[in-house]
């Protein structure tokens, strides 16, 4: 399974034509405790960059962005209950949505994971 | 991932840090201890501030069920004092100095001509001399202020020598009583006698410290004026005590909060009166009466007409939070605006802050907050939101 980054700190992980999408670890960091995950429709169609999801921490609501087009195929449900698995497993159980992609192309702008965390040593 | 609320609430103004530029940034005399302990530092009122240490939630319930340390030393300390002091600072704040007793402290405003609220602020008799402080955002402007206004023969001295630290929480008493303070003099109080809102002087291993029973968390607890090269060894002390840890911004934020008091530059500014800030207790009787402060003209019309707005707080249903600049819609109608909001901790849920029409202020009343373009229903409850458990 491959993974990309965006610049906006939100990761994907490509297995065939669905991807699994989350906000980075480094993300969660910076957001602190997180309350509460508002979580797209599934079955709805996104564009890349579109603001697909919103994380609210304690101190502020920061919207996630999907970093691919595609349809939104499920959406983590544990999160309406333990929205903390975004904090405690950003990268893993603390994922937000799958999605089949329609672009596959656009992959190619994103960070592979070496890259990305050279960027944020830089932030 | 961006930030989606704008970015002058409060906890966003927290986690932005990028935008202000590190090397204006004043350090405070507790710097390199709060970095020691792993805390996040970020620009808050000119200066590099722990927002948090092991994270909001887990340092907030800390302070509710044990007791907090918090460095406020960006906050303005100032002592004024002189001959007419009592008269110059009267004509200055809605506060009757002639039923503040030595070793009182009171909470007051600071207005401008038009009523509008420049400052809020602690103010305490020190034996004739009045222990003043401010906020740290505005100290610079309250200064001048107080500069301008003052007499030549009131003399205005500002402590920037001096740290502030806040214990606050259910076990500060029984933290610094452990520290062994001695009253500065005989005649001054113990610690275990000061009660909520009352002040006096100690030493602390031979170092003078000033101790007020109060602070911002609705909590029993102290606020501890030391001088900068004390605080270091001060602080140590206080978190070697098994019910001390120390506490970021965020956690301050999240629990004056939940205690109903507002924040300055949020909940109050220039443009709110104390009237419908619902801070009338601050318009002391006396001056209620008689006028003859900075703005009273205003401030008492709005008393005595009626408020066309009023501070409330909102108790909001669900889990997303309503944050600064929400508006507040009764049906289609809009009725206010969210002046704080976030997450409880202690409620698990969110709860909010907002200045709505008078006819919508009632405790009880239904309304809706638009959060970026959805409805999330909520209700006006009474403040505070968590009961104060004050020493009195």
């Amino acid at each position: 399974m491959t993974r990309y980054f965006s610049k906006d700190h939100e990761w994907i992980a490509i297995d065939g034509d669905t991807a699994t999408v989350g906000i980075t670890d480094y993300a969660q960091g910076q957001l602190g405790d997180i309350t509460f995950v508002e979580l797209p429709g599934e079955g709805s169609s996104v564009g890349k960059g579109d603001s697909v999801s919103v994380v609210d921490s304690v101190k502020a609501a920061s919207d996630v962005y999907s970093p691919v087009s595609g349809t939104v195929s499920a959406v983590n449900q544990a999160l309406a209950d333990t929205p903390e698995l975004v904090n405690t497993a950003a990268e893993g159980d603390g994922w937000l949505w799958k999605m089949t992609l329609s672009e596959a192309t656009e992959l190619d702008a994103l960070m592979d994971e070496a890259a990305y965390r050279e960027y944020v040593d830089g932030l | 991932m961006t930030e989606g609320a704008p970015d002058t609430l409060a906890g966003a103004r927290l986690l932005v840090t990028d935008s202000e530029a590190p090397e204006a940034l004043s350090n405070l005399p507790l710097d390199a201890w709060h970095r020691q302990r792993g805390a996040r530092m970020v620009p808050f009122a000119g200066y590099a501030m722990p927002v948090q240490y092991e994270g909001i939630i887990a340092e907030h319930l800390w302070t509710r069920q044990h007791a907090g340390l918090f460095d406020v030393s960006h906050m303005g300390q100032l002592e004024i004092s002189g001959e007419g002091a009592v008269a110059a600072l009267e004509a200055l704040l809605p506060i009757d100095l002639s039923t503040l007793k030595p070793g009182r402290q009171r909470y007051s405003l600071l207005l401008d001509e038009d009523g509008g609220i420049l400052d809020d602020l602690m103010l305490a008799d020190r034996d004739g001399t009045y222990y003043v402080v401010v906020n740290g955002a505005t100290k610079w402007d309250d200064i001048a202020h107080l500069r301008e206004h003052l007499p030549d023969e009131v003399t205005l001295n500002h402590l920037d020598e001096h740290a502030l630290l806040a214990l606050q929480g259910p076990e500060a008493a029984r933290a610094l009583g452990a520290l062994g303070l001695a009253p500065a003099f005989p005649r001054f109080p113990q610690l275990a006698e000061l009660k909520f809102m009352q002040a006096a002087p100690f030493t602390w291993q031979g170092r003078p410290i000033g101790v007020s029973r109060s602070g911002y968390t609705g909590e029993d607890g102290f606020e501890i004026s030391v001088r900068g090269e004390d605080v270091v060894a001060l602080a140590d002390a206080l978190c070697a005590r098994p019910e001390v840890k120390p506490i970021g911004l965020g956690a301050r934020d999240s629990l004056r909060l939940e205690a109903g008091l507002p924040l300055y530059g949020h909940d109050l500014s220039p443009e709110t009166d104390p009237a419908e800030a619902d801070l009338t207790f601050a318009i002391n009787k006396r001056r209620r009466a008689e006028g003859g402060f900075l703005g009273a003209d205003t401030v008492l019309r709005a008393l005595a007409e009626g408020v066309k707005r009023k501070r409330v707080g909102l108790s909001v249903d669900g889990r997303m939070a309503a944050r600064e600049g929400a508006k507040v819609f009764a049906g289609e109608q809009e009725v206010g605006t969210v002046t704080s909001g976030g997450f409880s901790p202690s409620l698990e849920r969110p709860i909010a802050m907002a200045y709505v029409a008078a006819g919508h202020a009632a405790a009880g009343t239904r309304l809706e907050i638009d959060v970026r373009g959805r409805r999330i229903a909520a209700e006006v409850v009474p403040m505070p939101f968590v009961p104060h458990r004050y020493h009195r």
